[in-house]
């Protein structure tokens, strides 16, 4: 599949990637990625192991050559470039730090390759251990660090250098959960205050969103959605998509009304059509996905107005999680939906309950047609 | 039953248990134990015979505690060692040793380290094969190898007759009993004992420091010279010693290939012990080849633990 890659608030492309493709023998890791990347921008490659998102990362780095396609950096084609002469870090995932060297000593390994004079380098040095907060460990080794303490080394080993582009694979992937979170932020800080044009690699949806500006779904090799958080959630473009982030009920259905500023979908699994408040660039009869967000989900034990839009079922399961309950309801086609109800919606002994029937709606807006 | 009885029993055995040694103690005990029996007990034994004077006996040397009347006589004697540092032959002897080991130290070193990266670079499939290249000769006995050799090198040997036959020479090479041959044959013997020790430091290098060496701008053999070999020091250092500790004390193959001429401490030690029966010098010999050794040895760990002790310390 190629698509237009959509580009940040009209900036001009800092980094291109043009067609770029990477064959292993007979399998097909990357296949035919199209991507721009603004100046200064943060990039979440996003997907399952074995997506190709990796690969198009060491692509990059210049650990691995693309099979045919090219890769562009400020003007530069660097598709054939050695790693040791791209101006691109790379911060990776097991950190790689250098065991038999100390922390400064780590950090300055990048700049004494360009043979800058020694007190340059010790100044950048000490000013990268000031932004990562290291400064007090600048004399240990790496087996004397926390795994937090290492990432943030790594991280000012591979900004040392002012690279043109940092990538960052898994850059948490490492650290235990609550770590993760905390340090999430912690991470865009610095890049931002450093102002480096970043591509980090994930497959945690919660990393991807809280820290890129946008985000790149891959599966299969292949780049299917790129587009803000926002946008990747609430719009997503194709079924991978809309159930890959988040969670979502999917139905197939036809176009059965097909005007330039509505479309209804009938569905199978459905009592009434889906109306959808916009319009959609499809035939008549032709076969598509309706995807409806569980928290678009409303539920009611008086039966909703109107002609599009609601069911009823039985309430089978419901997932308490504090702050809002996820009910799993029965549709008399025996299709389970469900719905995320906010603690604030009932008091909890007034709530539906198991085996209760209820009613289940959504608004004209809420459900998002997918063709793919 | 009678329980008191059983009781005190109990408490009996609660109290030799303590007695005994634990299950750990036991296991770290048994190798120092082999260790203390087989080398350290026989080495107190030629410690004392190189204190000894020579005595037409069987053995041949005076023991060193005598008993006349009511007086026990403790007899020290030093001229084994003074001889050894007053005669040059010795001196000649180890620095002999000393540099034919070196050298066969840094040639194993020079020609296994390559053999050792490339094994352990190799595809995880191939890596078992090479490796039972690499120990195929010891299969053959080592005096049949060495006899090999002289085959090889020999005035009518293979070398030389293939070589006068291709018409490269006309006269034949003097090859064997050599400076040359024993190197060469030194370096032949003890290159699996360099190669093991490496392969088995090369293999759990982290590929991704390369790769980290690489993206930060360090060309392939910088990168090799600053990361891939300090990573290997202690490879280097373990094989190392594994030939060097026995290359000082070689003597099968200078005996057969060398030149009757070239000293090795080795060969000093066989001619004091079976030509000249004198125990005593031998274990002199002995002796002073083993502080030789230790000394340097003990150094390099002391340091080496106070570097890891300051490390710590950080």
């Amino acid at each position: 599949m190629t698509m237009a890659p959509p580009l940040a608030d009209s900036a001009k492309p800092y980094l291109q990637i043009v067609d770029v493709v990477k064959q292993f023998g007979e399998h097909t890791a990357v296949n035919g990625v199209n991507l721009s990347i603004a100046k200064n921008e943060i990039f979440a490659l996003l997907g399952s192991s074995g997506c190709g998102k990796s690969t198009l990362l060491r692509m990059l780095a210049g650990m691995e050559t693309p099979t045919s396609g090219r890769i562009i950096l400020d003007g530069q084609d660097v598709t054939r470039l050695p790693p040791y002469e791209r101006p691109i870090n790379m911060m990776f995932q097991s950190y790689a730090l250098f065991p038999h060297m100390t922390v400064e000593q780590n950090i300055a390994f990048g700049l004494q390759q360009d043979h800058l004079v020694k007190s340059e380098v010790q100044e950048r040095v000490a000013r990268m251990l000031e932004l990562v907060q290291m400064s007090k460990y600048a004399r240990r080794k790496p087996f004397q660090l926390s795994g937090g303490q290492q990432q943030r080394v790594a991280l000012a080993r591979s900004l040392a250098k002012r690279p043109k582009l940092l990538l960052l694979d898994e850059p948490l992937g490492a650290l235990d959960k609550k770590l993760r979170q905390q340090t999430q932020l912690e991470l865009v800080n610095m890049i931002e205050q450093v102002g480096v044009t970043c591509i980090m690699v994930t497959h945690d949806q919660e990393e991807a969103m809280t820290m890129a500006s946008r985000v790149g779904i891959m599966s299969e090799g292949q780049l299917l959605q790129v587009a803000s958080p926002n946008d990747i959630y609430e719009r997503p473009n194709c079924r991978f998509t809309a159930e890959f982030i988040g969670e979502t009920n999917l139905f197939s259905g036809q176009v059965i009304v097909d005007e330039a500023d509505h479309v209804e979908v009938g569905a199978s699994e459905l009592r009434l059509p889906v109306y959808v408040g916009h319009g959609i660039t499809g035939t008549l009869g032709m076969p598509v996905w309706v995807s409806i967000r569980p928290e678009r989900v409303g539920l009611s034990r008086s039966e909703p107005a109107g002609s599009c839009n609601h069911d009823h079922g039985t309430v089978q399961d419901i997932a308490y999680l504090g702050g809002f309950s996820i009910y799993h309801i029965q549709l008399a086609s025996g299709k389970v939906i469900k719905a995320s109800v906010p603690a604030t919606r009932w008091r909890e002994e007034t709530a539906p309950t198991w085996g209760e029937a209820v009613y289940v709606s959504w608004a004209d807006n809420d459900a998002v047609v997918l063709t793919l | 039953m009678n329980t008191p009885l059983l009781h005190a029993w109990a408490a009996r055995w609660q109290a030799l248990r303590h007695r005994l040694p634990a299950g750990r103690t036991l296991v770290i005990g048994l190798p120092y134990g082999w260790l203390w029996l087989f080398f350290l007990l026989p080495f107190l034994f030629v410690l004392q015979i190189s204190f000894s004077e020579v005595e037409i006996a069987s053995p041949p040397y005076r023991a060193l505690l005598s008993q006349s009347e009511d007086v026990l006589n403790i007899a020290l004697n030093l001229g084994n060692y003074r001889f050894i540092f007053d005669d040059p032959l010795y001196l000649d002897a180890y620095l002999g040793s000393v540099k034919v080991a070196l050298v066969t130290t840094l040639f194993c070193l020079l020609l296994g380290y390559p053999m050792a990266y490339a094994i352990a670079r190799a595809a995880p499939t191939q890596r078992n094969t090479l490796l039972m290249l690499v120990m195929l000769p010891f299969w053959t006995s080592f005096l049949v190898r060495v006899y090999a050799w002289m085959g090889l090198l020999d005035n009518e040997g293979l070398i030389n007759t293939l070589l006068l036959a291709l018409g490269v020479i006309d006269q034949p090479l003097h090859l064997l009993h050599t400076a040359f041959s024993v190197q060469l044959v030194m370096v032949y013997t003890y290159l699996p004992f360099m190669i093991l020790p490496l392969y088995s430091n090369l293999v759990k290098l982290d590929g991704r420091l390369l790769e980290a060496a690489a993206d930060l701008g360090c060309r392939p053999w910088r990168a090799f010279v600053t990361v891939t070999l300090p990573l290997s020091k202690n490879g280097i250092v373990a094989g190392a010693m594994l030939v060097f500790i026995p290359a000082v004390g070689e003597f099968v193959i200078p005996e057969l290939v060398g030149t009757p001429e070239s000293l090795m401490i080795g060969k000093v030690l066989w001619m004091e012990f079976f030509d000249n029966n004198n125990w005593p010098m031998a274990a002199a010999v002995t002796c002073v080849m083993l502080a030789l050794l230790i000394v340097p040895i003990i150094y390099l760990h002391r340091r080496e633990e106070k570097a890891l002790a300051r490390a710590a310390r950080h």
